[in-house]
């Protein structure tokens, strides 16, 4: 018997190493030969554990599991935990899952699994198309980078492979900040051979002989699953001196940050991929000429380079037929926060923000009235019922002052106070400031006492706060301090009250 | 092997390393439990680097301890979807349960914020040590910190 427990980090969170032990156990009292998987997760979080039994050559899920509601999976008759077929929970059949096909289905360090299921498939296409022409696939697929910037990758790619210099790199951005965020996580825990395979199409269509992925020091089980996995496709001739034994070279490292959020902004990773302080540099130059070590370098989010594969494979044109506008292909939306069904829901770009929160999330966790929801991390706005028509789309949430982000969604109940959040989203700043640039570093601080004067009830202070909301976002030098009045003007804009009814309670 | 070697030993093994000094500061700390101020020079001279620059990273990056943590260290996440879910009433809790903040050490135990763990989909999170903590409550960490230091 085949029995799937997720080693994803959430669903150990939520104690699948109990589980996966109990199971072991229990099976060794009944005598029963049973084979235990660790694979990734499925992405449906609120039932982690999800253990996954085969039957009759279907996976039939098992959740939310604790090791007491494991001996029942031995006996007979339905368990209390039943969820039926995992592939037709509703959550998941309405998915396109395209960049995340494989996670939750294999073991992520399983070359044959990986093999099996379309690996590598996307590597030999491109070296049989040559560099050109992979660009030429990744620019007819309309993909943008899913980190956040939405700058179309292809074009990326092709100013690198313009560039001559002795030595290019690709460096994959794995320094996944964002609250709400978790998708570049569960890739790299639960289909790594995903993402080096992309990064090897990278390599080779740029030219580029050496990869580096910066992950965020706060995903230890990610870095160690990477490791083993680069080690693994190394050893197979995959990666290292020539690709798949008949392309150029291309290996790859992994680099651990040291917990700052700023290092997400690509300038400020290629300096502390650097040894540097991570600071934000000014451009140009452009990273794609200028970048690590000042050779030409593509950065890209992990998700970038993961949709790369599977584009090779099915084609640029057959990615683009998914989405909405300019906004092509899939998105791995992430929904988190107070939330009934929290995960993370892939699909084309396009479904509203109301069918998002209240039928794939199911509404609040708390049960309680929905308030707003955080859009994009910690610099992204808050958007409340009004928004709910909005299509996700990078253009439709930058229309409404707000963006897409690396698409995590956090909902929040009525019991928010959004003074406290928006309070907070400033003490984020100041406290992951770079400190480059003086709207920032300062504009942080100065907003904290500000929200702080208005909750004390003074009168004058949200003009003023709208006024240095001005100066962090037109002064800032990137994203950080520009994008950090988003959240702040949003739930001003959304809830005047709360900022104004301390102010009355004073007069 | 003294101190001296340890050190040493750690620079042989990033001698050559393109970028290496974050690598080595990682390796650092891990030996030490910290980055003690009297490795800066030798870890300046083994890069071309001048003292400040290593201070510089050192004091940059929110990992990097001058100071050895506690025996364990609790990492309990401030960011959004953690308070979504009641995380700063449960930090507000368990401060007030094990007698201490939020940054502070008191005998074996570091208690610190952390800036999302990627469990946004099951929280609160906590980490007790390398152990994550998904849906968690003052209570359970309460009793994991028990547990570990009995």
């Amino acid at each position: 018997m085949k029995i799937w427990v997720p080693c994803d980090a959430a669903a150990v969170a939520c104690g699948a190493d109990e589980v996966a032990a109990a199971i072991a156990s229990a099976a060794g009292l009944r005598g029963e030969t049973i084979e235990i998987i660790r694979n990734g997760t499925r992405g449906m979080i609120w039932l982690e554990p999800l253990v996954e039994i085969e039957r009759d050559g279907v996976r039939h899920g098992f959740g939310p599991m604790t090791p007491d509601d494991v001996p029942a999976l031995f006996e007979d008759g339905e368990h209390p935990k039943a969820l039926g077929p995992v592939e037709e929970i509703p959550f998941f059949a309405q998915q396109t899952r395209l960049t995340f096909a494989r996670c939750g289905r294999t073991d992520p360090l399983s070359l044959a699994d990986y093999e099996a299921d379309e690996g590598w498939q996307g590597l030999k296409r491109a070296l049989e198309l040559g560099g050109a022409q992979t660009i030429e696939e990744v620019t007819t697929s309309g993909l943008r980078g899913r980190g956040g910037a939405g700058f179309p990758t292809g074009i990326k790619w092709k100013t690198v492979a313009g560039a001559e210099a002795p030595q290019k790199y690709i460096v994959c951005n794995a320094d996944e900040g964002d609250s709400g965020s978790f998708a570049d996580r569960m890739l790299m825990e639960g289909d790594p051979y995903c993402l080096i395979e992309g990064m090897a199409i990278a390599g080779l269509a740029v030219g580029a002989t050496k990869g580096f992925i910066y992950v965020r020091s706060e995903y230890p089980h990610a870095i160690r699953t990477l490791n083993a996995a680069i080690k693994a496709a190394r050893a197979a001739g995959i990666i290292g001196d020539s690709l798949m034994g008949q392309g150029p070279a291309f290996d790859l490292e992994v680099r651990v940050g040291a917990g700052a959020y700023i290092c997400g902004e690509e300038t400020s990773l290629l300096n502390s991929l650097e040894g540097k302080r991570g600071m934000v540099r000014a451009k140009p130059p452009l990273p794609a000429l200028e970048g690590a070590f000042g050779r030409p370098t593509v950065v890209n989010n992990v998700l970038s380079l993961a949709a790369v594969p599977w584009i090779l494979i099915h084609g640029g044109a057959a990615y683009a037929e998914f989405g909405l506008g300019r906004s092509r292909g899939t998105i791995p939306i992430q929904i988190a926060g107070n939330v009934k069904h929290g995960g993370l829901f892939e699909t084309g770009f396009g479904m509203s923000l109301g069918t998002l929160v209240n039928e794939i999330g199911g509404g609040t966790a708390s049960g309680r009235p929905f308030k707003a929801v955080q859009v994009g991390g910690p610099l992204g706005a808050y958007h409340g019922p009004d928004d709910f028509d909005l299509p996700v789309c990078y253009e439709a949430f930058a229309d409404q002052g707000g963006l897409v982000g690396h698409a995590g969604f956090v909902v929040h109940d009525d019991s928010a106070d959004m003074l406290a959040l928006a309070r907070y989203a400033m003490e984020f700043c100041a406290i992951e400031s770079c400190g480059k640039c003086t709207p920032c570093r300062i504009g942080a601080v100065r907003g904290i006492e500000t929200l702080d004067r208005v909750a004390a009830g003074d009168p004058a202070a949200i003009e003023l706060l709208h006024e240095l909301c001005e100066v962090m976002e037109k002064g800032s030098l990137c994203a950080m301090g520009g994008f950090t009045p988003y959240p702040v003007r949003s739930a001003i804009r959304l809830f005047p009250q709360e900022f104004s009814l301390s102010q009355e309670a004073a007069e | 092997m003294t101190e001296d070697d340890r050190l040493a030993a750690i620079l042989a093994d990033h001698a050559g390393r393109e970028g290496a000094l974050l690598p080595i500061l990682h390796d650092v700390q891990a030996a030490y439990g910290c980055v003690p101020a009297d490795c800066y020079q030798p870890i300046a001279d083994a890069l071309r680097l001048s003292r400040a620059e290593v201070a510089g990273v050192v004091s940059f990056y929110h990992d990097f301890r001058d100071a050895p943590a506690g025996k364990h260290v609790i990492k309990l996440c401030r960011a959004e979807a953690c308070q979504s879910m009641g995380g700063t009433e449960m930090i507000a809790r368990l401060e007030h349960a094990l007698g201490m903040k939020v940054g502070e050490t008191k005998g074996d135990v570091t208690l610190e914020a952390v800036y999302c763990l990627g469990l946004c989909a099951c929280a609160p999170a906590a980490m007790v040590g390398d152990q994550l903590v998904g849906r968690a409550s003052a209570e359970r960490i309460e009793a994991l910190v028990a547990e570990v230091s009995a």
